[in-house]
């Protein structure tokens, strides 16, 4: 990153001090380290699950149905946050779900970048005709509600990890082709630009090696915060029965049938909607400090 | 003015064709549509029957060109599950979404503006750090789990509210203020932010220094100052807006457009699927165009008169 920079903009020249800038702005900035914790704690619960669970997330116990978690009252000690309706252990559950998350909310964003980027790109440098049909291609996906599109191209192709991994991917790059197309067209005409065109350098050469880096930290920006829209919607779908489908244990899929038994056992409902919040909290804390960090111009307040 | 509007509802047309082409490729690529209008035993001529009468059986381009022209006379074909148009269907929920929509930003509204002007009146105070955190916290929420936390406390636990269908106004509380709270903190954070932009305007500070009340700088120099970014992102928001009714709507059983078309995937009933995403993305394309005419009236300097 630092080195590209170097690259990109000769007359910025102090990747170092940026990075101890960004060092000093995590520590002044403590929600910033709440986010940072909160996504740390989330991957590695998602690497080290089969570590770390107290019990099989899968196994099946009859005699220990529906038990409320330990510390509340007709608790069972064994279960620190209950079992369902199936004497699964929900914390184990919980521990394991967070992998579908994670790969769902790191591939989907991961699709979306590559998409979206290519597509704003393209779009704002060559201009013209294509940035008309492109720009227009933009506001018509725009208008179409999110998840809407994803719950039909989804319920048409059929639910599954792969296909929502893909479709989320495939509808969530709309805002960052119009990020980068808007970034685009305001670095295409700074000097260095046209002095790297001056000199002969391709098209393409350009996009890739001047207008790219310089629009690096608004996709990491928006990058994070999509991640948190991509798990929230994950789990809509997979609570909608349109996502990710049973034996596979998912937040949104637990939720669902948390809710059938609330007026019992509310626990169920609970808990899944706890994690879904924190790990989308902490992407949006991240993403926030990251947006003050990387971009001074969109700092707030 | 009115030649803008004009201009600005031709443009909705090549939108809407991109919107078709959309529409046409998820249903195709979704597998053969035949599949669903025939029994499972059918035989293959039957089948062939049936592909004939729905005109499968002709090149994609063809049959994209004649969905076109049924779109155009507002013919998305009949509903599988309610042999039926599915145009008709989709109007009919239609009035029960926008119910639950406009109660929703009502309660969005409510909650956003307060405690915008108060975070952006006290800024860096306790209090705004806590509004904040909180508003940053609603965001994080997925709205169904929100709903179904409503459900648990004043449905199950306190006994207060009905918790699904339709009835009288106390079965809108919980599904209108579900989304309500869903988009409340996009709204907050902006006027929050667009209003410290503003207190430090010089036409701020005139209007302290020749003693107005603050009263009056707060409410009628800063804050409709505020209000054309406020009201961008408003009209951003009815897209993530009906999108949430979806799954508000399923969680209340409310019935709406947006469970409907849920429904509908379920089914896979393509020609309500169909109609209801387009009619959505149809209120959403005019949302954004009332919205840019309002900066008109909250803004003299920007009119849109005939030249």
């Amino acid at each position: 990153m630092s080195t590209t920079e170097v690259v990109s903009n000769p007359l910025k020249m102090r990747p170092r001090s940026a990075r101890q800038a960004w060092a000093r702005s995590l520590q002044r900035n403590s929600v910033g380290v709440i986010g940072l914790a909160i996504v740390t704690a989330v991957l590695v619960m998602a690497v080290t699950a089969p570590l770390i669970a107290p019990h099989d997330p899968a196994k099946l116990n009859v005699r220990a149905r529906l038990l409320a978690p330990s510390w509340a009252t007709r608790g069972d000690s064994k279960y620190l946050l209950g079992t369902d309706q199936l004497g699964r252990d929900v914390l184990s559950r919980l521990i394991f779900g967070s992998r579908v998350s994670v790969i769902v909310g790191g591939l989907g964003v991961a699709i979306s970048v590559v998409v979206g980027v290519t597509i704003g790109l393209v779009s704002g440098y060559m201009g013209g005709r294509i940035d008309n049909i492109l720009s227009r291609a933009v506001d018509t996906f725009m208008a179409i509600p999110f998840i809407i599109l994803a719950l039909a191209a989804v319920g048409f192709l059929g639910p599954s990890l792969i296909n929502l991994i893909i479709v989320l991917g495939l509808t969530g790059w709309v805002t960052f082709a119009r990020v980068v197309r808007g970034e685009v067209l305001s670095v295409k005409r700074l000097e260095y630009v046209i002095a790297a065109r001056t000199i002969g350098q391709t098209g393409w050469r350009i996009a890739l090696f001047h207008v790219l880096p310089n629009v690096a930290a608004s996709i990491i920006v928006l990058a994070t915060l999509q991640i948190a829209t991509v798990i929230i919607a994950e789990s809509s779908l997979s609570f909608l029965g349109m996502g990710v489908q049973p034996p596979t244990i998912t937040w949104g899929v637990m939720l669902s049938e948390g809710r059938n038994h609330l007026a019992t056992s509310w626990w169920l409902a609970t808990f899944p909607g706890v994690m879904i919040s924190l790990t989308a909290l902490g992407c949006i804390l991240l993403g926030d400090w990251l947006r003050d960090a990387l971009d001074p111009r969109l700092r707030q307040g | 003015m009115s030649r803008y509007i004009t201009t600005r509802i031709v443009l909705l047309i090549p939108s809407l064709f991109g919107l078709s082409l959309i529409l046409f490729i998820l249903m195709r690529v979704g597998g053969d549509p035949v599949a669903n209008l025939v029994r499972p035993e059918a035989s293959p001529e039957e089948i062939a029957t049936v592909r004939a009468a729905y005109g499968f059986d002709r090149p994609l381009h063809e049959q994209y060109l004649t969905s076109i022209g049924r779109i155009m006379v507002g013919d998305f074909g009949d509903s599988v599950r309610f042999r039926s148009p599915a145009m008709p269907l989709v109007v009919e929920r239609l009035p029960a979404t926008l119910q639950l929509s406009v109660v929703a930003i009502m309660i969005a509204l409510l909650l956003a503006i307060p405690i915008g002007l108060i975070s952006a009146l006290y800024q860096n105070s306790a209090l705004d750090v806590t509004l904040t955190l909180s508003s940053t916290l609603g965001r994080a929420m997925p709205n169904f789990w929100l709903g179904i936390m409503l459900i648990l406390l004043f449905g199950v636990q306190l006994r207060w509210l009905p918790i699904s269908g339709t009835g009288d106004w106390s079965n809108l509380v919980l599904p209108a203020t579900t989304l309500g709270i869903g988009i409340a903190p996009t709204l907050t954070r902006l006027l929050r932010s667009s209003m410290i932009e503003v207190l430090r305007r010089e036409y701020v500070v005139t209007a302290r220094a020749k003693g107005l009340k603050e009263r009056v700088v707060v409410l009628r120099h800063a804050l409709r100052n505020s209000l054309i970014p406020f009201v961008t992102i408003l009209g951003l928001q009815v897209a993530w807006l009906l999108g949430g009714a979806v799954i508000v709507e399923e969680v209340f059983a409310w019935p709406g457009m947006g469970r409907l078309i849920y429904r509908s995937v379920q089914v896979r009933d393509l020609a309500v699927v169909q109609a209801g995403v387009f009619i959505f993305a149809l209120i959403v394309m005019v949302a954004n165009l009332l919205v840019d005419l309002s900066y008109a009236l909250l803004d003299p300097r920007i009119s849109y008169r005939d030249k």
